[in-house]
Parts: structure tokens; sequence; C-alpha cells
């Protein structure tokens, strides 16, 4: 008796087996290879296209948390057109961008060349370097609240000890982008090992190559090492355009936006109108014109510097 | 200097190279290397520092760089304060979750995107790369929406579960980067001895990947520990914070003193620390292998 249920539930699966038995081995191959990838697919279904779907949805509608949401019609978009706020966010999304991730990758590079020497201990420096990148972020923006610190931080100690005037870094509207962009600056150390190790990656014939020919240290950084590099310098910007146009925890955490709402960066922006603010509908469309602009910003970056990267084997 | 090497032995013209003619260049290079080790572990040191000062020192001008009184009390009232044994047990279970999702799902599909050809996969695989340079901000609201409908605000669920469906596309990345220098030869044999797909990718891959399985675990575990854009979205009640909640809820409580703010921030610190030195190499090597094979 339990011989004869246990094989009846197994002749499913068995005809399962043989039927899968008998495909093609392409057929097979393709059936696995989707089996395979088969979370993935799932999950770009449904943490990826659903809310898109859903903010397309919420995009016409109203909806506050508590009470159903309901439909507006074109109100959210037309609201777009008459906040202040969002050319405010704008401009202090686009301006951090803009500055903070060029010159963090001129660091980060700067940094890299330093730290590709060989002398004794050079492995600690490259430890120092990289350090304050894995400082948890609510912890560092904590720690930069402190050393910006009018009156009591370190880094107006300093200037004052230099005979400088004390600096309101987080206070003074036209201080605040400046303290952000230092901050930022503190925690390279992760473009800073891509560029290391890129230079590192650079044969030493071309170098030893261009000694014969007698090329200065100039020629050699503009027309071998930049070149070379410049997949990896690509990369690095990308990614950096990516992640400072998503500032948050920061001005979350230091500023709250402020002062004069001149870190009200895009996304800490959509985060206070939906949760703060509760109109799920309108922050919804401030969504989609934060993707928009990164869509097009890396649109014009593939464009415009993406032929300019030189790449050693393109059939690679 | 290496003096054992053996390139010096074969190649003397280039050593001498090197060592005697940028003499100039290398004092430059690392009086460079000394000012500017100086200015990135000077806020390290600062925010140890301050930690362990008393009220009173933490308030002068011009600031001291050693503690007197020495105050280790700081930590215990900074972590006292608000319940910091409960977020860290949060935390450890969502970090956790996280990283047994990645090993397993984003491992799960790199092996299918590594080491099977099927039709449609090189379009699948574009898509990984798609929402790799998609900002994840942007679904804060509509997933908001959904976990709502689902009944999952304020529970750990909106931070785990979307992870084990392909455990992020920049895993997936990573791993199938790894899984395509592991040879053929190696799951020919094992399917000659009768292994099924699912065991070429479980008994021969999974062992193989160990180091670049740790360095995704390390990352993941990383974003867990810091991320503050998740958790303060979907938790809600205080029993169910995270560490990084707890500490970023200080900030907005205006009685809580710099000194604790600054002990509570080096114990967030501290455990990423020990981290970074135990498996420093996977660190690197994780951070070179998407920034070089991209």
């Amino acid at each position: 008796m339990t011989n004869q249920t246990y094989k009846r539930k197994r002749s499913p699966v068995n005809g399962l087996f043989e039927w899968y038995n008998n495909l093609s081995l392409e057929r097979r191959r393709t059936i696995m290879g989707y089996i395979f990838i088969m979370p993935f697919i799932l999950g770009f279904l449904l943490w990826w296209l659903a809310p898109a779907l859903v903010a397309g949805y919420l995009s016409f509608h109203r909806w506050n948390l508590i009470s159903p949401p309901r439909f507006i019609g074109f109100d959210n978009f037309e609201r777009l057109f008459s906040d202040p706020l969002i050319v405010t966010s704008l401009k202090a999304t686009f301006i951090y961008t803009v500055t903070s991730v060029p010159l963090g990758l001129v660091f980060a590079f700067f940094l890299a060349v330093l730290i590709n020497t060989k002398i004794r201990g050079i492995a600690i420096f490259r430890t120092i370097y990289y350090l304050p990148t894995i400082v948890p972020f609510v912890a560092s923006a904590i720690l930069w609240a402190w050393i910006l610190n009018t009156e009591f931080g370190l880094l107006n100690a300093g200037l004052r000890s230099l005979g400088f005037a004390k600096v309101a870094w987080l206070q003074e509207p036209g201080w605040t982008m400046t303290s952000f962009i230092i901050m930022s600056m503190w925690a390279v150390g992760g473009p800073m090992i891509i560029f290391l190790a890129g230079l590192q990656g650079i044969p030493d014939v071309y170098y030893e190559a261009a000694d014969i020919d007698g090329a200065g240290h100039w020629d050699k950084l503009w027309r071998i090492t930049l070149p070379l590099m410049s997949p990896i310098i690509f990369f690095n910007l990308v990614i950096g355009l990516i992640g400072a146009a998503q500032e948050f925890v920061r001005a979350y955490l230091i500023t709250g936006g402020g002062p004069q709402n001149s870190t009200l960066f895009l996304v800490l922006y959509i985060y206070r109108t939906a949760f703060q603010s509760q109109r799920m509908g309108y922050a919804a469309v401030l969504s989609w014109v934060l993707f928009i602009i990164l869509m097009i910003l890396s649109y014009l970056v593939f464009r415009y510097l993406g032929s300019r990267v030189y790449y050693e084997n393109p059939g690679e | 200097m290496a003096t054992t090497n053996q390139g010096q032995l074969t190649t003397p013209d280039r050593v001498e190279n090197t060592r005697s003619a940028p003499t100039f260049l290398r004092i430059i290079n690392i009086a460079l290397l000394l000012i500017f080790g100086a200015i990135m572990i000077i806020p390290f040191i600062w925010l140890v520092s301050s930690s362990f000062k008393s009220q009173n020192q933490i308030f002068q001008y011009p600031p001291e760089w050693i503690p007197n009184p020495f105050q280790p009390e700081n930590y215990v009232k900074a972590l006292t304060y608000k319940p910091f044994h409960i977020y860290f047990r949060n935390t450890m279970i969502i970090v956790t979750a996280n990283v047994v999702a990645v090993v397993l799902s984003s491992s799960f599909c790199a092996y299918g995107f590594a080491r099977i050809r099927f039709p449609g996969r090189d379009f699948w695989f574009g898509v990984v790369i798609a929402t790799l340079f998609l900002p994840t901000a942007i679904l804060i609201v509509p997933n908001f929406l959904i976990f709502a409908r689902l009944g999952w605000i304020d529970t750990f669920l909106p931070l785990t579960v979307p992870l084990f469906f392909g455990g992020g596309a920049f895993n997936i990345f990573l791993l199938r980067q790894f899984f395509r220098t592991i040879p053929e030869e190696l799951a020919d044999a094992a399917r000659l001895d009768g292994c099924s797909e699912f065991g070429v990718y479980w008994r021969v891959m999974m062992p193989l990947a160990k180091p670049a399985l740790i360095t995704v675990s390390i990352f993941t575990f990383l974003n867990a520990w810091n991320d503050l854009l998740g958790p303060i979205t979907y938790l809600r009640s205080t029993e169910n914070f995270t560490i990084a909640m707890g500490l970023a809820s200080f900030r907005s409580q205006t009685d809580i003193s710099w000194d604790l703010q600054l002990a509570a921030s080096t114990a967030m610190t501290i455990p990423v620390i020990i981290l970074f030195f135990f498996a420093q190499r996977y660190f690197i090597q994780g951070i070179v292998m998407t920034g070089l094979k991209g």
C-alpha cells in the first residue's frame, strides 16, 4: 500500500524527467539556462518593472498613505512646473554632481599615483588612504558634522590657528556645497583602488620605450598612462555620477536640507515629499524626474566621452 | 626596498634607473604620501579622541588631542541611552539574511549567465548591466506602495526578501566574471561522473568560487550594516530599528551631547574596521574585479 502511493506520487515527476531527457541537447540547455537565471528574471519583474508601473500609476493619483489613492489626472505634473523647491533641489543636485565627481576623480587618481610606489610600508599608506571609505555613512556624517562645527570644529580651529577667520561651514548657504564636496573627497578609496590596479596593469615596456624616445614625466602621463587608463576613468566617472546624484545620508543627517534649502538634494526632497509631507503621487513624479535626468546624463557621458575611451583589445 | 627580487638580477639597467635617477621625485612622493596620509587619518583620530572626552573638554578652544579626563564610560552611556543591543540584533538578522540571499541567489544566476549558452542569455545579461546603472533611490516610493499592500511595512521583509531574487546586479556580475575563469574541463569531468547541472554548480563551482563569494559577502555585509534610506523608509517602531537608524535618531535629539554621538559613531565603525583588517585581500580583490573587468 505504502509502496503504491509512493509510486503514484513519483510518477508525474518521473514523467517530467523522461520528457526532459528526450529533448534535444539545445532545448535542455535552454531550459537549464532559464532555470538558473529565473531568480533574476523574477526579481527584475517584481522589484524593477512592477515598481516602474506602480510609479506610473501613482503619478496620476493623490495618496497620503492613509486613505486609498485618488485619481487626479495631470495635477502632479502641473505642480512640477509651479514648484519652486524642485528648481532649488535640481540646482543643488546638479552643482554637487558636476563638481564633486570630477574633483573626486582627480583626487583619487592623484592618490593612486602616490600609493603606486615601491617603498617599505606602502601597504600601511594604502590602508590609511582607504580607511575613510569603509566608515559607515551615518558615523562619518556625524564625525563631519562635528569637524565642521563653527565654534568647536577641528577645521575652523586649524584655520584660526593659521590666522584665517572661522567659516560657518554648515550654516552659511554659500558654504554648504563646499562642505559637502570636502566630505565626499575624504572617501574616494573605491575609485582610488581601481585606479591603482589600473596603473599596475600598464606594462613597463611602454614606459621603457618612452624613456628611449626621451619622453618626460608629463609626456608619459598624457600619452601613455591616461589613454591606457581611459576605460577605467570612464567607469569611475559613470559610477561616481550615479552615486553623487543619489546623495542622501549626509544631507538628511547633517543639514536636513538646509540652510535655505541649499542642500535639498533630489533624493532627500523625494523622501520628504513621500514620507514627511505624505504626498506619494508627487514623490513618484519626482522619482521619474531623477530617473530621466540620470538617463540624459548617462547618455551624454556615453555619447561624448565614451567614444574617446581607448580600448587596447577591442575584441575582448 | 626589496633586494632579493629576481627581476633585479636579470635587468640591472632598470633597477639603476628607478633607484638613482628620480631621487628628487621620490622624496616629493614620500613627502606627499605623508601629508595626505595625515589628512586622511586626522578626522579618524579626532573621532576616537573626542569619543573619550568629557563634555567640558570637547567644547574647549583650542582643541586638545589627548582626552583628559579619559572617559570610556561615554561608550556605556551612549550605547545604553538607546537599546542598542536590540538594534544590533535587528541589524544582524538583516545582515545575515542578506548575506545568505546573495551567496545563494546571485551565484545561482551567475552560473547560468557564465556557464550555459542559450538563446536570450545575452539579452538578460544586458538587463543585469542596465539595472547596475539605475539609481535604486527612484524605487523607494513605488516599492513602498507594493510593500504596504503586502503588509510588509515595519517588518524586515522589504529589506531582505528582494535580495533572494537575484541578489543584486553587482553581485551577479562579479560572480559571473569569476565563474568564467574556471576551466570547463572540471565541469565536464563532473558531468561524466553523472553530475547534473545543479551538481556542477553546487559541488564544483561553489567550492572553487569561495574567494569571490567571500568578497560578495563582505560587500553585502557592509551595505546592510550601513544602509539608512531602506530602514528609515520601511521600519517604523523603535524595537525594529537598525544600528544606523538608532545612531541617526541621536541627531534629531538635541539633548544628546557630542561626546555620546561620537562614541556611538566609533562603536558602529569598529566592527567594520575589524572586518576590513581580517579580510583586506577580499576587499581589494572585489573592487578591482568590478572596475577592471567592466
